[in-house]
């Protein structure tokens, strides 16, 4: 699965001795990768294993007892196409507020409420977790919407800050330093272990962001697209 | 107050709350945490009647003190230091019966950075995914140990086994860590490997939970650019922008996008979490098997 949809192709790196990483060429390889891994888990055709671990262009695979062999066998597999994710998907209700909503919307070449407009229209996906628990990076927005980490990281990023660096639209658990430009702020709890799952956001997981205000349009603009009639509701 | 609680008295440069971590919560963002020197919690747990994965103290340097309201087993392993009972000198590395209201003080330690203190019933702090860990990373467990905080102990097991004392290995002078290569050595170059294998690394005073930090030669890089965000395993040799090796312990990030030239054996993490600041470090890389 690379982009022309082609086979995909996994090549498995050492990881010491009792660890496999599993590297393909695209996100999209690595999000089926990871769905065919938890397939086989679940089925449990898949030697155990501790830990599955999706990322960016790899899936680890750790507490392997034998990695090599593994290896050779994933190689051989005839691995589908990502579905289209898990479960329901999860909405998250923002306001388009953030101090980097401009920077963005500069480096997008657009007026800063269209930040708010495209963001929204967007459907996203977990690519994969880290940096904290509860904190997501999802996949979604097109290459030219894609921008660098800030210059001069924050010592301190508000908990539920809605954030974009590189391709990823990240969504802060708890307050801490960081380095992506601020968008928005959500209310959404990402993380309470008080809770089963303790994650709103797991690797898989379908994500739309619904503006908690109408987004005000110009009048020399086009109405919104018919798709998305249901803002209005969807804001509380 | 309950007969249980005990009170931290002194709670030390930084004592924690660990068991054997969190597993299988990688994929979220969650580090494994639990116990540096993971054999010497199992011993402690041993010596007091526990099973191995109870809950214990983890002290760093300074140990801590703690004063009980009920009688108890308790045991000191890890990093060798003097033991005192109400100021009396009591074994460190076998189990102590200590009666209620008793002063139990784990003093500095003599070598070595981390001793485990653990009581018979283990400490009583509420599960967060299965541990009671606390993981200095996300923040996961209780907060480390403050003066004053009181904290509680759960029911014994059974009675503590009739063991004197148990041999407990000494902290090396010379910290040697095998390291298989890979995943991403061919990140790095071949001077770079040599420099792995035969430089003379030490133990930084910024390690911690998270990481043993080194100083010594930087390791060169043999391409630019950025690694996409891979997953992260306990033990890995993780090479930042400057060159000088950090290696992954339990509170390490499970994701990072600095190439990792190599993993340590998690058999020779307990001897790395022992290692003081200017230990002298040697590497012996080799292919992973």
């Amino acid at each position: 699965m690379t982009g022309s949809g082609g086979r995909v192709r996994v090549r498995g790196l050492p990881v010491g001795d009792h660890a496999l990483l599993l590297e393909v060429d695209t996100g999209e390889a690595a999000l089926a990768l990871h769905a065919e891994l938890l397939r086989r888990a679940e089925a449990r055709t898949l030697p155990a294993v501790r830990e599955i671990v999706p990322a960016a262009r790899t899936v680890l695979l750790d507490g392997v007892a034998d990695p090599r062999r593994l290896a050779a066998e994933v190689a051989r597999w005839d691995i589908p196409p990502p579905a289209g994710g898990y479960g329901a998907t999860v909405e998250i209700a923002v306001r388009y507020d953030g101090p980097d909503l401009a920077d963005v919307a500069e480096l997008w070449g657009v007026a800063p409420h269209e930040v708010a407009r495209i963001h929204a229209a967007a459907e996203f996906r977990v690519a994969f977790c880290g940096f904290a628990p509860g904190f997501g990076y999802l996949t979604g927005l097109p290459e030219h919407h894609h921008v660098p980490r800030r210059a001069t990281p924050r010592t301190r990023v508000p908990a539920g800050s809605v954030a974009l660096a590189g391709p990823y639209t990240g969504v802060y658990p708890r307050s801490s330093p960081g380095g992506w430009q601020l968008i928005g702020t959500t209310d959404a709890v990402l993380w309470d272990t008080a809770r089963t799952p303790a994650t709103l956001l797991a690797p898989g997981t379908r994500v739309r962001f619904v503006p908690e205000r109408p987004i005000p349009e110009p009048p020399s603009q086009q109405p919104l697209p018919a798709q998305q009639p249901a803002r209005k509701e969807a804001s509380t | 107050m309950t007969d249980s609680a005990f009170a931290v008295v002194r709670a030390g440069a930084l004592t924690t709350v660990q068991d054997l971590g969190r597993v299988g919560h990688a994929h979220l963002g969650v580090p494994r945490s639990g116990a540096l020197d993971e054999p010497a919690l199992r011993l402690a747990n041993r010596l007091v009647g526990n099973p191995d994965g109870a809950a214990a103290l983890e002290t760093t340097l300074t140990g801590c003190a703690v004063r009980l309201r009920r009688g108890a087993t308790v045991a000191v392993t890890g990093a060798p230091c003097p033991v005192t009972v109400d100021g009396r000198p009591a074994a460190w590395g076998a189990p102590v019966r200590v009666r209620s209201g008793a002063l139990v003080e784990v003093a500095a330690a003599t070598h070595g950075v981390r001793s485990y203190l653990a009581f018979g019933g283990g400490v009583e702090a509420e599960q967060v995914l299965g541990s009671r860990s606390t993981d200095l990373l996300s923040g996961l467990g209780p907060p480390p140990l403050a003066d004053g905080a009181m904290l509680r102990l759960g029911a014994p097991y059974g009675p503590a086994p009739a063991v004197d004392a148990a041999p407990c290995p000494g902290p090396p002078r010379e910290l040697v860590l095998p390291v298989a290569l890979g995943p991403r050595d061919d990140w790095f170059t071949a001077r770079a490997l040599r420099t792995l294998a035969t430089g003379e690394f030490r133990v930084s005073a910024a390690s911690n939970r998270i990481g043993l930090r080194t100083e010594g030669p930087s390791l060169e890089r043999a391409r630019d650019g950025e690694l996409p965000s891979e997953g992260m395993v306990l033990g890995a040799l993780q090479v930042p922008p400057d060159g000088r090796p950090v290696l992954f312990l339990a509170d390490h990030p499970t994701t990072g996008g600095y190439p990792v030239v190599g993993v340590v054996p998690e058999g020779r993490l307990a001897a790395a979490a022992q290692a003081v600041p200017g230990t002298a470090v040697r590497f012996a890389p080799r292919r992973a098997r």
